[in-house]
Order: C-alpha cells, then structure tokens, then sequence
C-alpha cells in the first residue's frame, strides 16, 4: 500500500501529466476525423500489400504516398499490428474504409506513438533552468513548460481528432533540440536528419541546423569578441555530420535510387502544381496579399477602374486547390515565394553566425526560420504554425519578452485551427479545450513573470480580446445571416486575415528581439 | 439512440405542444406508453423551457407526433447542450461554493476536492452519456445541503423542496432534512425560536410545493392522475438488474413471483425503515452537519438498498453526499465512488460507454489517490473508527488490525471489479444464463453497498463520544 502510496504521490507530476492527457487522448478516439485518416489506412494498405517498387507509382485512391520513405517503413510495420485487427483495412482497393476496429487501431496507434514526444518533453524539461522558480510545484518552469507541451491543444486536435501522427514527428525535433542543448551535437544531427526523411516539411528548418552546427559545432572556438576563429575549423566534425547525413539519406532513398525511382519521389515529394493557398487560406503574408488583392478588386470595379469581363471567373475563395491569379496585384509564382522566404530568413541566419549565442540563439533562429516560411511559403497549411509554436514553448518559461510573443502566436495559431474541426459535435470541445488551454498558459506565464512588466500592452490585449467576437460571430452569428448564401466563404476568410495579423506581428517582434539583442558577453560559456 | 435521450425529446414536444392539463394524462396526442411523462411538474417546466429553444432554432425537432425518433448532428449537440447549461447553472455553481466554504482546509485542497467531486465518472457518464438531467435535481439538493448546514434553513428547504419537485427519488434524502430540521428545532426550545422556525420551515415547503404543482391542484383527478405517475406501485419490487438487496436475494429466491404486491411494499418499507432509523434519531436529538452529511449518505444508501422500484441510477443519490464527505474520508469515499460506477456497468455496456467510463474512472481514482494521498490515510482515525475500535477493544483486547483488513477488502473488491469488467468485455455468456455476467456484477456490488451501509452507520452511531476530537482532525 505504501508503495502505491509513493508512486501516486505528489512527487510525480510528470507522469500524472502525461497519463492525463493520454486519457484525454482515449476519450477523443470517437470524434471527427479527417480524410488523413483515409490517407492513412491507405498508405497501410500500400504499404502492405504491394512490393517497394509500387510503393511510390501506386494511384489507385486520390491520396497517393507524398511522405518520404521512412513514413512508409514506419507505416510498414504498423501495418503488421493493423492485420490482428482488421484485415480488411490492408486491402488497396477498400476506398473509405473505416470499421470500429481500424478506427481503434489507427488512433491507439497515434496514441501510442505519442510516447516518443512525452519522452521528448522530459529531455527538454532537464534543458531549461529553475533558477526562477518559486517553491510551488505549479510555478517551476518545468511544470509550466511540460503542461504546455503535453497538453498543447493544436497537437491535440491535428493529431487526435483531424488525425495526424505529428506526436512522434515533432517528439523527434524537441529530442534533437533537447540533445544539441545538451551538446550532443551528433545525436542532434542524426535526430534531425531522420526526421527529415519521415516527414519534408522540416526542411523549413534546416537551415537553422545546418548553420548552427557549422558554426558551433565544427568551429570549435571563438576569438573574445564572439566571432569566428578561422583556424579552429575541425575537418573531423564536418567529415562526421556529413557521413551522418550521408548514411541516413541512404538508408531511405537507397532503395529507389537503386530502382531508378528518385525522380518519381521527388515529384510526389514536392507536388507543385497545388495553388499558392490551400483551400482554406493559411495565415500567412500570402493570405492578407490574396485578402488585399480582392479589396483593391471590389474598389476597382465599384470605381469602374476595371473591367469586369477580364476579371477570372473562378475566385480565390471557391475553395478548389487550383492555381489561381490575381486580379489587381501581381501574381505569384512558386519561385517567388521562395526568394520571399529566403529573404526573410537570412537576417536570422546570418545572426546565428555572426552572433552565437548557444542553443538559444539557435532555438531562436530556429522558430524565425519555421515561421518565415510559414509566412511566404508555397501552399502552406495552417496546421505548419506547430513547427513554430511548439518550439518556441520553450523559449517562452525562460524570458518575459519571449513569453508574451509566445501567447500571441500560440493564441493566433491555436485560433487558425478552427476551421478544420467544422462539425457541430467538435465545437464545444474546440472551444472548451482552447479555452482552457490559453487561460492556462496566459495565467501560468504571468504569473511567472509577475514581477517583470505587463506581458501585453493595450493594443495586443485588445487583439487577443477580439477573438472572442470573431468566433461567435464566426460559428453562431454568421450561419443564421443572409450573407451566408451569398459569400459562404467569408468566416474563413475573416479568422485568416485576423490571424495572420497576430502571427505577422509576432514574427515581426521576434525578429527585432534576435536582431536587437545584446552580443554574447566574454565570459559567457559557448 | 432511443431510451432516455428520445424521452426527453419528447416531453419537450408534449409540454410544448400540448395545454398543460393533458401533459400526464392518456390520450391520443399523448401516448402515455411511449415514454409518458413520470416525473414531478418541475421537470415538464424545464422540458417547456428547452422547447422553447427548440422552436427557435429549428421547429422540426418537437413538431407533434413527427418528430418521434428525430435525430440528427445538430439536435443531439443542442440536447446535451441543455444538460451542459443546467450543469453550469446549477450543479457546478454549488458544487464550487460547498467546497470554497469547507473549513480547516487548504486552498489547494478545496480546488483538489472541487475538481475530484466534478470528475465523479457516475454522474458524468449518466448525464451526458445515457442522457439524463440528474445535475440539475442532485444541484438542487446541493443548494439544500449548503443553506441548511449553514443556517440558512429556509432556503436550504426551499432548494430542496424545488429538487424533490424535480425528480422525487429526491425523497431519498427526505428523511435526514427532516430530522435535522427537527433537531435544529428541538435544540432551539420549541417553546420559542424552535416553534417559530419549525412554522416557518413548514410553510416554506407547503408554499413551495403549492407553487410547483399549482395548475395540477384544480382538480382533484388532476393531482391524483400525476401521484400515479409518479409512483407505480403496480411496476414490482425491481425491475431488470439492479445491485439491491431484493434483486441480489432473488438469485436463491424469487420472492417477486412469491409474495403479492401489497406484502412486498410493506416488507420493503418495514426493511428500509428500521435499517435508517437509528441514524435518523440519532440526527434529530444531536443535530450537527457533519452527523447531517453521514446521515443522508446512510439513509438514502438505505433506500437504494431495501426500496422498491430502485433503478440502478438511483445509486447516484447516494454518491453526491459521499462526495461532500471526500475530504473527511478520503479513502472510504473514492472506494465506494468505484462500486458506485461499477454497478452501473450493465447500463453503460449497453450505451456503448465502455471506453469514456473505464478512461473517466481511471481519471478520477487518480485525481483522488494524488489529492488525498488515499494510500496513506488508511489508519484507524483516519477512517474515523477510532471510538469503534476502542470499544472493541473492550471485548477483544488483540483487535488492532482493523486498517489491514479494510486495506485486503479494498484489493478484493477492485480485483473482482476489475475482473468482473474484463470477463463482461470479453466473453460471451452462457447459453442458460444470459444474464449471468449483470448479475453476478450486481451482486457483488451489493455486497459491497451491504458493508458500506454498516461500515456508515458505524461511523454515524460511534461520533458522539469523540465530538471534540472529530471536529479537529476535520
């Protein structure tokens, strides 16, 4: 009895947080779910059944494998658990299908995955320090920061409710983060780069990696002023981080490289013949260009500046994942949008390399990157504002600045999320949840920071505020207006031009905080 | 989902639709048969009141007689919408303050208790899962329990009297408010303030059950036509599986098929009645909230156990006062919360609710064991038995080893729970005896009901001699 008395004592909150919410995890497994977990059933299926060399030609369904191969190992061997529960979902041509048993599967298979990033979140954890911390348990930043994490509520509703299997994908960037703040640069570096090859999108953040580790990993001293010492530049490091990269990138294109399939993965890697915007306009810098674009068209044509015949038919809000142009503004092309997005992220490049300031400062420009190719990327999806949320939870227990950035971007992108749980049973739990969730990290980081200035000033609260109005208006209001036959499309269009405000501003106060903070002092260890 | 869900759907179309005369009454608007209306005029006032709602955002789900078996996305979101609503206006408010103004505790184990007693999984999983509006009768009696504890006796009956016109298993706790009421009277003398407050408490409720039932007093076949409803005498002693003592003797022998109607209500009556009285004494010559709080815990256990027509819901009449006794004893108190939730088994099995309880029940025994530490108040006072084992002690001198045996009952019974759940889940029952795996799980809860009762009473007969060290401890 005492034993038991220990283990659910008080002294191990982490567990109670992380048993807590895979409870939570459990009591979400009946709720909507998305066509990704069509997408899903039937990579399993691909997966299953037929041999490698179809693996990437196979278009039997709509939702062809565009993961790279890693994604389709590990949905490989998920497949050889999915046979014990229905053999049925393993059949390619079994379109839709979702009996009780494989909607089981494929959420305890989500669920259990999921342990990789509690595993993460607690390396993280040891990473940040408690100077700070009062003597109260709920006031230590490690509580803070592993509440924030675990229960994050845009993880949970992407991955256990639209489903996703970003648990484990995301457990792998905070466990290599959590590795190069604990100087295992090579554990790091192998942690991201099979992370790259189970899922692409984190290419957005490679750049981070790649100048961090040259700088601070393969310099291996600096002259006292902080820049870089030319002759400590060690081969053996370099040669090191290259083999790794070299080795994991054959372990998973090898095999179609042998069969002479690059070119195939790579096109169903990198599909861009998708429109600059996703059905539902991310909230991001291309959102408020498109919103702008229609303004200045309605003016023009209310002036008669414009003639209506030459105006496309087919509009940006008809909700088809079609290349589309622009009436008044110039339109944009793919390679547009990324000189915009490398533009925007080498300010903070360059900072990492001429201003090292340890893990943080590559934490830093880490979330710059993420978030700037959220904001100018090519048909992004909102659901990419976690690659920056999440890392940046972390940042946010350490300074006031960072935190109150932190909320508006959380608060924003959480926000942007509604609109892919549309369904009327969802709403009270979206709403519930996020709820919780941002009164939580608001009260929990003010009351961390009580004793430096207010978190926000007037505008942001104001801001945030707002978003209250926006939903009702959004789900309560708008349904039961005429309007809603005549532009259906207008509460997506308002909760993504209001957000990309929010996120626009964050990554704009983020930024001036990395460019306009102080250089590393001498006697600051690297 | 027909049963609970669709009934109310339906009195929201029969109290809408219908003049309020004709709401119990048979006729061919009104199919008593298809889920009549059966509880008390307050019931049909809410039922009324959603309508209302209902008719604002889509007439469709009470027109008459079209609307039968109406389900869609949109109309289950409303309806448990509305229990959401009730919930948040009646029961959590109280739920809140009777906590907030607990004393002698922390703050952080008044939030702790606060947050225990909202995860109770019986309560949760019977609103929002089978669908009822328990919250807001339960809510009610929580107001009752607060004004009255607090002297604030007029109101406290006042709420109370509007949760017995709710839902009349209210009756359940009748007895303990009475005989507290009673005793708070006697203390005061009743030939002066005690007399005053026994007229005042007396036309409170006369003037409350007036107001409720008011357009059912015109006539007098008015009154007596909802009596009928309210009461089936003609229904049996039990109906399908429920953990009391009658369904439970019935396994050896059918003395529903034996005995006529009339004998088994006097025999559940005499039962019921001489198990709750030495409590209920007891309460009215010493009067103190705390003897209030274990007295409507042993009286209404009573009831559920030796009443007739006990529904297995009617166990969550017994779990709200053991959830106002959490923190005094915390381990006594989650123990029977378990059983509690396990003998409804039967009934969530059947509303496909085995995932939300086995994950809600997990939830709250966590919530419970971390808050209270409930594995290390096992000792003898922390059980309250210390005055018990004292005058044990007095005939057996070697009996010391009371919190051991408690500690190896309580493994038994979450095995055998446990076990019970698992055999339910997985197997198929025999051919002979379909309802084996309900019946055995009835069974043995009521065992387990059977030793809480004395394990209560105990409690309640032994506090006197201890008052003063009681009230520290607390």
């Amino acid at each position: 009895m005492a034993a038991l008395g220990i283990a659910t004592g008080g002294r191990n909150w982490f567990s109670a947080l992380a048993l807590g919410v895979t409870l939570l995890k459990c009591l979400l497994i009946p709720t909507y779910h998305s066509t990704d977990f069509e997408v899903h059933r039937n990579w399993l299926a691909i997966t299953h059944s037929l041999p490698v060399s179809q693996w990437y030609y196979e278009a039997t369904s709509e939702w062809t494998l565009d993961y790279p191969p890693f994604f389709a190992w590990f949905e490989y061997a998920l497949s050889h658990i999915a046979k014990y529960f229905d053999q049925e979902m393993l059949n390619v041509h079994n379109l839709n299908y979702s009996s009780s048993r494989t909607l089981l599967f494929q959420r305890f298979s989500v669920i259990l995955t999921d342990e990789l990033f509690v595993y993460a979140v607690h390396e993280c954890c040891k990473c940040i320090d408690g100077k700070k911390a009062g003597k109260e348990l709920t006031e230590k930043p490690k509580f803070i920061l592993s509440v924030l994490l675990l229960w994050n509520f845009g993880l949970l509703i992407v991955d256990h409710i639209h489903f996703q299997y970003n648990g484990f994908l995301f457990g792998l960037m905070l466990l290599s983060i959590a590795r190069l703040f604990q100087k295992r640069y090579t554990e790091g570096a192998f942690l991201f780069a099979v992370l790259l090859h189970f899922k692409h999108i984190y290419l957005y953040v490679a750049p981070a990696y790649g100048i961090y580790l040259l700088r601070s990993y393969c310099f291996t001293a600096n002259k006292p002023d902080g820049s870089v010492r030319w002759n400590s530049f060690s081969f053996v490091r370099l040669i090191s981080l290259g083999l790794i990269v070299f080795l994991v990138s054959a372990l998973s294109l090898g095999p179609f490289l042998a069969l002479n399939q690059l070119p195939q993965v790579l096109s169903r890697l990198f599909p861009f013949k998708r429109g600059l915007c996703h059905a539902y306009w991310a909230p991001n810098f291309w959102a408020l260009y498109n919103a702008l674009d229609k303004v200045l068209s309605v003016i023009g044509l209310e002036l008669k500046l414009l003639d209506p015949n030459k105006i496309p038919k087919a509009s940006m809000t008809s909700g088809l994942v079609q290349q589309f142009q622009h009436t008044v503004l110039p339109s944009v092309t793919p390679m547009a949008t990324l000189i915009c997005t490398l533009m925007a992220i080498l300010p903070s490049v360059f900072c990492l390399w001429f201003k090292p300031q340890g893990p943080r400062g590559f934490l830093r420009c880490l979330i710059l990157c993420a978030l700037s190719s959220f904001l100018f990327g090519w048909h992004v999806h909102e659901k990419a504002i976690l690659l920056a949320v999440l890392p940046m939870s972390l940042l946010s227990v350490g300074k006031a600045g960072d935190a109150s950035i932190f909320l508006i971007l959380t608060t924003t992108g959480h926000y942007s999320l509604f609109p892919l749980l549309f369904t009327a049973p969802e709403l009270p739990i979206k709403i519930l949840l996020m709820l919780l969730f941002t009164i939580y990290s608001i009260s929990s980081l003010k009351t961390l920071f009580r004793k430096e200035k207010p978190l926000f000033n007037w505008m942001e609260t104001f801001y945030l505020l707002g978003l209250g109005p926006l939903e009702v208006f959004c789900e309560f209001v708008f349904p039961f207006t005429s309007w809603k036959l005549k532009y259906p499309f207008s509460p997506l269009l308002l909760t993504s031009v209001y957000c990309a405000v929010g996120i626009t501003y964050a990554w704009f106060k983020l930024y001036v905080s990395v460019l306009t903070d102080p250089p590393v002092r001498k006697t600051k260890k690297q | 989902m027909f049963g609970d869900y669709e009934a109310q759907r339906h009195w929201q179309e029969i109290t809408f639709n219908l003049p309020v005369k004709q709401w119990y009454f048979n006729s061919s608007d009104n199919n008593l048969q298809y889920w009549g209306l059966d509880y008390p005029p307050l019931t049909a006032y809410h039922s009324l009141l959603c309508a209302y709602v209902a008719k604002f955002i889509n007439p469709d789900w009470i027109a008459l007689h079209s609307s039968r078996g109406y389900e869609s996305q949109a109309h289950k979101l409303f309806m448990r919408t509305t229990v959401l609503i009730a919930d948040l206006l009646i029961y959590i408010p109280a739920v809140v303050l009777y906590c907030c103004c607990l004393k002698e505790i922390s703050t952080k184990k008044k939030i702790a208790h606060a947050l225990c007693i909202l995860l109770y999984p019986g309560l949760i999983l019977i609103d929002y899962g089978h669908f009822q509006y328990n919250s807001v009768s339960l809510g009610f009696a929580l107001w009752g329990v607060l004004g009255v504890s607090y002297d604030w006796d007029l109101l406290g009956s006042l709420a109370f009297c509007l949760a017995i016109n709710y839902k009349q298993m209210e009756l359940y706790h009748s007895l303990p408010f009475f005989c507290f009421l009673l005793g708070k009277c006697f203390k005061k003398g009743l030939k002066g303030k005690g007399f005053v407050l026994l007229i005042k408490l007396a036309c409170t409720v006369v003037a409350s059950f007036i107001l409720c039932w008011l357009p059912f007093f015109t006539e007098r076949e008015q009154t007596q036509q909802v009596l009928r409803r309210l009461f089936p005498v003609d229904r049996g002693l039990f109906e399908d599986k429920v953990a009391n003592i009658w369904c439970s003797f019935s396994i050896f022998l059918k003395i529903k098929d034996i005995l006529p109607h009339h004998i088994q209500i006097i025999i559940s009556f005499c039962f019921t009645f001489l198990s709750l009285l030495p409590a209920c004494i007891k309460l009215t010559l010493q009067p103190s909230p705390k003897g209030f709080r274990f007295t409507l815990v042993s009286c209404a256990l009573s009831f559920f156990l030796f009443s007739y027509q006990v529904h297995e819901k009617s166990i969550l009449l017994v779990s709200l006062p053991v959830c106002l006794v959490l923190s005094e004893i915390p381990f006594m108190s989650t123990w029977f919360l378990l059983v509690s939730t396990f003998s409804m088994l039967p009934l969530l099995l059947k509303d496909e609710l085995l995932m939300p309880s086995v994950v809600t029940t997990m939830a709250f025994f966590i919530a419970c064991a971390i808050s209270f530490s409930i594995f290390e108040k096992t000792s003898e006072e922390e059980l309250q038995l210390k005055s018990f084992s004292i005058s044990v002690r007095k005939y057996l001198p070697c009996f010391t080893f009371f919190p051991r045996i408690i500690q190896y009952l309580f493994l038994i019974s979450v095995i055998t729970m446990v076990l019970l759940t698992l055999t339910t889940i997985t197997l198929e029952p025999p051919q002979k005896l379909p309802d084996l795996f309900s019946v055995l799980i009835c069974f043995v809860s009521c065992l387990n009901f059977l030793f809480f009762l004395v394990y209560f009473n105990i409690i309640i007969m032994w506090d006197s001699k201890n008052g003063r060290n009681q009230k520290k401890i607390n």
